[in-house]
């Protein structure tokens, strides 16, 4: 019945995401081809201090002369791979725990949510503040564990509110009289519906992970220098605005093309 | 009597709530410190002293005095404890009690919150109400444009972009500091401006559907003019809506608030909690974290009651979730 009626407007929004998709790819190529294509981030030659771009370096050189474009690709992979894998943690876990609390119920149910209606009042950037700030000076681990935490609430609310319709459902009630099993009805019914909702959810948290990862390098208490990171890259170059504005440009103009294409994938009618 | 029952029920739920982030916060920041690298007196003493004068005796004392030489049960227990009575220990940096600093910090923030949502509802509500009046309008299309760039843009983006323009080329307005009344503006802006995008949507959306409802029709039928309809039926009944959204949007705030603090040098919690991370003033740091995850909370209570007050009809238990 849904798949019906949604589908001109499916098709409609399809079209419109090969936009966001390009830049995508194009930024996951960058940041998976660069590391290895440039030189090295950390490259010093202060003789070419605020080198402006020119054919070989096509972004310039930094206050220390290293090279702007080889930062930037490594801090593009960073930026995607510790949001990928933080993001990914936080679906499972929340996911898994959703599920259950939908299905047991009971006093389980109870303690999840207990948890949770905490977890949903607290502030993410707060949670990655403290564990990014003070487990180590910058360390990736403690950065991703703290994306992590700050995200699982999200999905286990959603997944938890929606399992327990589905499973209330006639078609798993029909199911479970068969003896289909528990499997049967995680494959056949639980994950088919709640797909859409997770990506949707996925790619948003995708952008708060790059977000908060971003804004903690910007006021210097999440990854230290002389990591590449973008929103270290943009404090970084900020005194030198007058002298050499691509400095801050570039990193601008990566970290909003990614959250820009990241919101865009998203289903016209999921958007909020 | 109803009202004042579900008053009741929702000060009860917030307060369970506020528990449970206090435990959660408190617990979070003591697992933190805990899983500091290295001797943590011994960085403390050293932030204290400077690393050349740092001797092993001084980070005894410190730890004396924060008592981390106990067991990890024990001070969590004790932190709890204190934290019950209402005292937040000192700052390790300014020795001063952490709770008269928290007083001034909060204020700060509660000022750059209060001049924020102005500005977001004040530009948001009437681009909104602007966008819905004439739908599919050149206004609705830039309106629209509006709120998609201002939601991709982070805070701190949002802010340089504001700096750059009104105090590095205008030269209007400072671009950082905290004292006079200009100094508010530009983070007040860059906050509000930041949530105003979401305000217009959910204004135009809210504004559209109570135009076209009976009730607002029989308005005009009975020749009310349209200001006053606007005012007197469409305003009231979509602040309904919008206020709970609103409050949907406190944890956003408070994000910003830490962000664009720091941005600004605004004195609020935000910029002492960035500080007290920097400094590793551990009492400080638990305190100012405590109360932002209060502040969500608390602002989270305001809307309710406001949305009590604002809709009396009567509506279903659990509801309010």
């Amino acid at each position: 019945m849904s798949t019906l009626s949604l589908l001109p407007l499916e098709s409609r929004t399809r079209r419109r995401r090969w936009v966001p998709a390009t830049i995508l790819i194009l930024l996951v190529a960058f940041a998976l081809i660069g590391p290895w294509v440039f030189a090295s981030p950390f490259a010093q030659d202060l003789s070419r201090y605020l080198e402006p771009p020119s054919l070989t370096e096509p972004l310039g050189r930094d206050e220390y002369g290293r090279s702007v474009v080889s930062r930037l690709a490594h801090a593009t992979r960073l930026s995607l791979v510790l949001a990928s894998l933080s993001v990914a943690t936080a679906l499972l876990l929340g996911t898994t725990l959703g599920t259950m609390a939908a299905w047991r119920g009971g006093w389980l149910d109870s303690v999840l949510r207990g948890i949770s209606e905490s977890f949903v009042a607290m502030p993410a950037l707060l949670i990655v503040l403290l564990f990014a700030a003070l487990a180590a000076d910058g360390s990736l681990w403690a950065l991703y564990a703290g994306l992590a935490l700050a995200q699982w609430v999200e999905y286990f609310r959603v997944v938890r509110a929606r399992a327990a319709l589905i499973l209330g459902s006639p078609a798993v009630e029909a199911a479970e009289l068969l003896h289909l099993g528990r499997l049967h009805v995680v494959r056949r019914h639980l994950l088919p519906e709640l797909r859409p909702l997770l990506l949707t959810l996925a790619s948003l948290g995708m952008v708060t992970a790059i977000l908060a990862m971003s804004t903690l390098g910007f006021i210097k208490v999440g990854l230290q220098p002389p990591r590449a990171e973008l929103g270290l890259m943009i404090t970084e170059a900020f005194p030198h605005y007058d002298a050499a504005p691509w400095l801050a440009l570039a990193p601008v103009v990566v970290l909003f093309a990614l959250t820009v294409s990241l919101l865009g994938l998203r289903r016209k009618e999921d958007s909020r | 009597m109803t009202g004042i029952r579900r008053t009741g029920e929702v000060l009860l739920k917030r307060s369970g709530q506020a528990l449970g982030v206090a435990l959660a916060v408190s617990i979070l920041c003591f697992v933190v410190v805990q899983r500091l690298p290295g001797d943590v007196s011994y960085r403390i003493a050293a932030g204290r002293y400077g690393y050349d004068l740092v001797d092993n005796a001084a980070a005894a004392a410190v730890a004396a005095e924060l008592g981390l030489d106990r067991p990890a049960w024990q001070q969590f227990g004790s932190w709890l404890a204190a934290l019950a009575q209402g005292d937040l220990g000192r700052s390790l940096v300014t020795s001063r009690p952490v709770g008269e600093e928290l007083a001034f910090y909060l204020l700060g923030t509660l000022q750059l919150t209060g001049a924020a949502l102005l500005v977001a509802i004040l530009i948001g509500g009437s681009v909104g109400v602007l966008a819905a009046r004439h739908p599919g309008s050149l206004v609705d299309h830039l309106a629209t444009t509006w709120v998609a760039s201002v939601r991709a843009l982070p805070p701190f983006l949002l802010g340089l972009l504001l700096v750059l323009v009104f105090s590095v080329q205008l030269g209007w307005l400072p671009a950082v500091g905290h004292g006079n009344s200009t100094s508010l503006v530009l983070p007040a802006m860059t906050l509000g401006l930041g949530l105003s995008g979401l305000v217009a949507r959910v204004t135009r959306e809210t504004v559209i559907n109570v135009w076209s409802s009976s009730y607002v029709q029989f308005a005009h039928t009975r020749g009310i003019r349209e200001r006053l309809v606007l005012l007197r039926h469409v305003l009231r009944n979509s602040a309904v809506v919008l206020v709970p959204y609103l409050g949907a949007q406190a944890i956003l705030l408070i994000e910003g608030v830490i962000v664009v603090e720091s941005l600004f040098a605004w004195q609020g919690l935000g910029h002492a909690l960035v500080h007290a991370v920097f400094w590793r003033d551990i009492p400080m740091l638990q305190a100012t974290a405590l109360a932002l995850a209060l502040l969500v909370v608390s602002l989270n209570t305001v809307v309710d009651l406001i949305v009590l007050r604002l809709d009396p009809r009567p509506r279903r238990a659990g509801a309010l979730a």
